[in-house]
């Protein structure tokens, strides 16, 4: 149990930083961070399967899509950046602040169990499960990915083309 | 089963915690990017709760399947989020949200 | 066999999208058209031969197997009526597209179309689906496409609007999903029959659970209020609406944030949260704080299609609004209004469409006296905004009667005639709208502007039509097909 809270309190941890952090990329980076404790989180409550996706997709793709996005939205300059930062700091120190006093109305009114009881040992899943489980019983959502696939297509297709005339 | 639950309740605070940076992040940036880096910290938190959700009511495999079809899903919504914002810069020259005030009234 | 609704689309898309070329751009609109055009004839034909497919009953994909595939999609009288709605909304945003567009622009439009047929197979697919997570994803598949759609033309404006829309619709999923994880927890599935039979179960006092099935109805409800774009979560839709280019704005209003919103809403609070939780007493108050300040909003609006996205807000509220009266008329009523909005609101689109293709503006302080110039226009859109503000012999009576009854009879008078009130309210902004663009005296730099293309009066008048018609034969219909839809 207590290494479940350490573990959460760390996503939570990387998470305020990911927000807090000044530099975009390392904001990025700090969202792939999430991406990987989420990652041990899912791995200690049992969904194997599943962490392995989260970690190559979100940790892994994403980042990717990010640091790309990044890259082809030119950085600031350092004068705005300056500017920026100085009522930055202002508007973010709600937010540490916030999460310290929402955890602790939510620790006292939820009053969950004290670190010490154990946790229940996760059923192991088994890979043939999972995959009877996505491609025989969930088959509508299947249907649902294929055409969200489509519609993501099309647009990345219409949004990133650059049309002559519009480079500057 | 009640004692899943009371782990529950554990994890139900750091989600709502992290949800809660996720909607911080959307409403009080400047940046678009970060916008979007919020909506991905809210995802994160969503896909934990359906994890959990699916580890307390033992249907662990469900849950996995659940998890992995999101995944993509999300990925997708990224993307075309990112395509919006990257014609936004290449519309307005930045990546100010305030710049987004065009439309009043 | 309704997978066909979904499945029909998609194949379709892959048909007219695998030749390279120009012959697959030329298919995009002839195709798109078809398919609406299908779904109308498949749902008017034979209304029966769709229904009957069996739900899943209580365990996860107890479906039934089609040539091999098990698809939990399942139809019933809402969906049909919700299909109907959906094809005719995309036919009359379809025609108005070809009505506008450029020689030059051949090229481009095949997204357009790609786009519509994508967005038609979510909103099918979320018609038909059994599970709370398969309609999660068929109304992101739904949303993806309409924010590529609202963006299409990538002009600043449109740009805006999509984004603001994203950013809602994300919490809004982000909302929903945490509710599904939650149903998770409590009834270790997410069909729509397992989540009914727990929250039943609930209602009994039995469960140790119960603060988590009411925070995840809450949770999935206040998402689908925001995706529907209601009070105090519309802010998305004024901007959306009026920054999408005119077919994209014909789609959105008349099917899209229906669909999404107040179609899944009345699902739900008919069968899945059937009366538990007294949930109709969140759905009277934010229907009618919906209806005022959506009509008190759109009093104000200098700009047509700002105007015409704050009356969609407004009546959306009336929606919601029948569905806190807890009762099958209430049921009845809500899906009734949602067709009768589908047809005018997507009308008034229309003529939104033509009256700024013809004259180059939406600002209502520049136009004047187009009644003249352009007749049709202006008789449809008398029609289609009487509809909205309830006046017989049109459409719009009856369901805003029923509405009103609805309420009357399961105890809440003052809604009822806050309700009425607010249609004096209605028919005060759309007889502003009317006097400010079409009667009134002509300016002269419009003197050149003729009546729009047939693309964009023959949609107007077939709608126009359909509010005439279906409010002169309510009567007959009501017997055959209004009395059943609440009996899902």
């Amino acid at each position: 149990m207590i290494v479940t809270c350490i573990v959460l309190g760390l996503m939570v941890l990387a998470g305020l930083w990911t927000v807090m952090t000044r530099s975009l990329v390392r904001s990025a980076i700090g969202l792939a961070l999430t991406s990987v404790i989420l990652t041990v989180l899912m791995f200690l409550l049992g969904a194997t399967m599943a962490a392995v996706f989260e970690l190559s997709v979100c940790a892994g793709l994403i980042t990717v899509v990010f640091i790309s996005t990044i890259s082809m939205t030119k950085a600031l300059t350092h004068e705005a950046l300056l500017q920026k930062t100085r009522d930055r700091l202002k508007r973010y120190w709600y937010l540490p602040a916030l999460l310290l006093v929402g955890g602790a109305v939510l620790a006292f009114v939820l009053a969950p169990l004290p670190p010490g009881g154990a946790l229940p040992a996760p059923a192991t899943v088994d890979f043939a499960a999972l995959k009877q489980m996505i491609w025989k019983e969930r088959q509508t959502d299947i249907l649902g990915q294929i055409t969200i696939i489509f519609a993501g297509v099309t647009g990345v297709i219409v949004l990133f083309k650059e049309r002559k005339g519009e480079k500057e | 089963m009640t004692e899943a639950f009371e782990v529950f309740k554990t994890y139900w605070i750091f989600v709502v915690l992290l949800a809660l940076s996720g909607v911080y992040c959307v409403v009080a940036t400047r940046n678009l990017i970060r916008v979007l880096i919020g909506m991905e910290l809210m995802t994160k938190a969503a896909t934990l709760i359906i994890v959990v959700g699916g580890w307390v009511s033992g249907r662990m495999v469900l849950a996995q399947a659940l998890v992995i079809n999101l995944i993509v899903v999300e990925v997708v919504v990224i993307a075309v989020a990112a395509g919006l914002v990257v014609s936004l810069f290449r519309k307005n020259g930045s990546l100010d949200t305030r710049e987004l005030k065009n439309l009043k009234g | 066999m309704p997978l066909v609704f979904v499945l029909v689309p998609l194949i379709a898309l892959l048909a007219i999208n695998l030749p390279l070329g120009s012959v697959g751009r030329k298919l995009g609109f002839p195709t798109a058209a078809l398919l609406a055009l299908l779904q109308i004839g498949a749902v008017l034909a034979a209304p029966g031969a769709w229904l009957g497919s069996p739900a899943p009953s209580g365990a996860s994909g107890v479906a039934p197997v089609v040539g091999g595939l098990k698809l939990a999609f399942s139809a019933d009288r809402l969906s049909l009526l919700l299909l109907l709605s959906i094809g005719i909304a995309a036919l009359a945003a379809l025609c108005v597209a070809r009505g506008l567009e450029r020689k030059e622009d051949r090229g481009g439009e095949s997204r357009f179309y790609n786009l519509v047929i994508l967005a038609m197979a979510g909103m099918n697919g979320v018609s038909l689906v059994t599970d709370f997570f398969s309609l999660y994803i068929f109304l992101e598949i739904t949303a993806v496409s309409s924010y590529v759609l609202i963006a299409l033309e990538r002009e600043k404006e449109g740009l805006e609007g999509a984004f603001k829309y994203l950013i809602l619709s994300v919490i809004a999923t982000v909302m929903m999903l945490t509710a599904i994880g939650l149903f998770l927890l409590t009834t270790g599935d997410t069909s729509f029959a397992a989540v009914a039979k727990a929250v039943s179960a609930g209602q009994a006092g039995t469960g140790a659970s119960d603060w988590t099935l009411l925070l995840a109805a809450g949770l999935f409800t206040a998402g689908l209020c925001v995706k529907g774009g209601l009070v105090p979560f519309h802010a998305w839709v004024p901007d959306a609406y009026s920054s999408a280019p005119a077919p994209v704005s014909v789609l959105l209003a008349g099917i899209v944030t229906k669909t999404t919103g107040v179609y899944t809403l009345i699902r739900l609070a008919g069968t899945v949260f059937a009366g538990a939780f007294h949930i109709e007493l969140i759905f009277l108050v934010v229907g009618i704080l919906t209806v005022v300040v959506g009509a008190l909003a759109a009093m104000w609006q200098k700009d047509m299609k700002r105007m015409l996205a704050y009356s969609s807000i407004s009546q959306v509220g009336y929606i919601v609004l029948a569905l806190g009266a807890a009762s099958p008329l209430g049921a009845a009523a809500a899906a009734f209004h949602l067709f009768n909005h589908a047809i005018f609101k997507g009308q008034l689109f229309v003529n939104a469409a033509a009256v700024e293709a013809q004259t180059g503006t939406r600002d209502m302080d520049e136009l004047g006296g187009l009644g003249s110039r352009m007749p049709l226009t202006s008789w449809t859109s008398v029609i289609a905004f009487l509809s909205a503000a309830g006046i017989p012999p049109l459409a719009g009576f009856w369901s805003k009667l029923l509405i009103v009854l609805a309420l009357w009879k399961s105890g809440h008078p003052i809604f009822a005639v806050a309700a009425i009130l607010a249609s004096i309210l209605t028919l005060a902004y759309f007889l502003m709208l009317q006097r400010k663009v079409f009667f009134g005296k002509s300016l002269e730099k419009l003197g050149s502007v003729k009546e729009a293309s047939a693309w964009l009066v023959v949609p107007a008048l077939v709608l126009a039509l359909v509010s005439l018609a279906v409010g002169l034969l309510f009567p007959m219909l009501w017997n055959t097909i209004l009395v059943q839809v609440p009996g899902i």
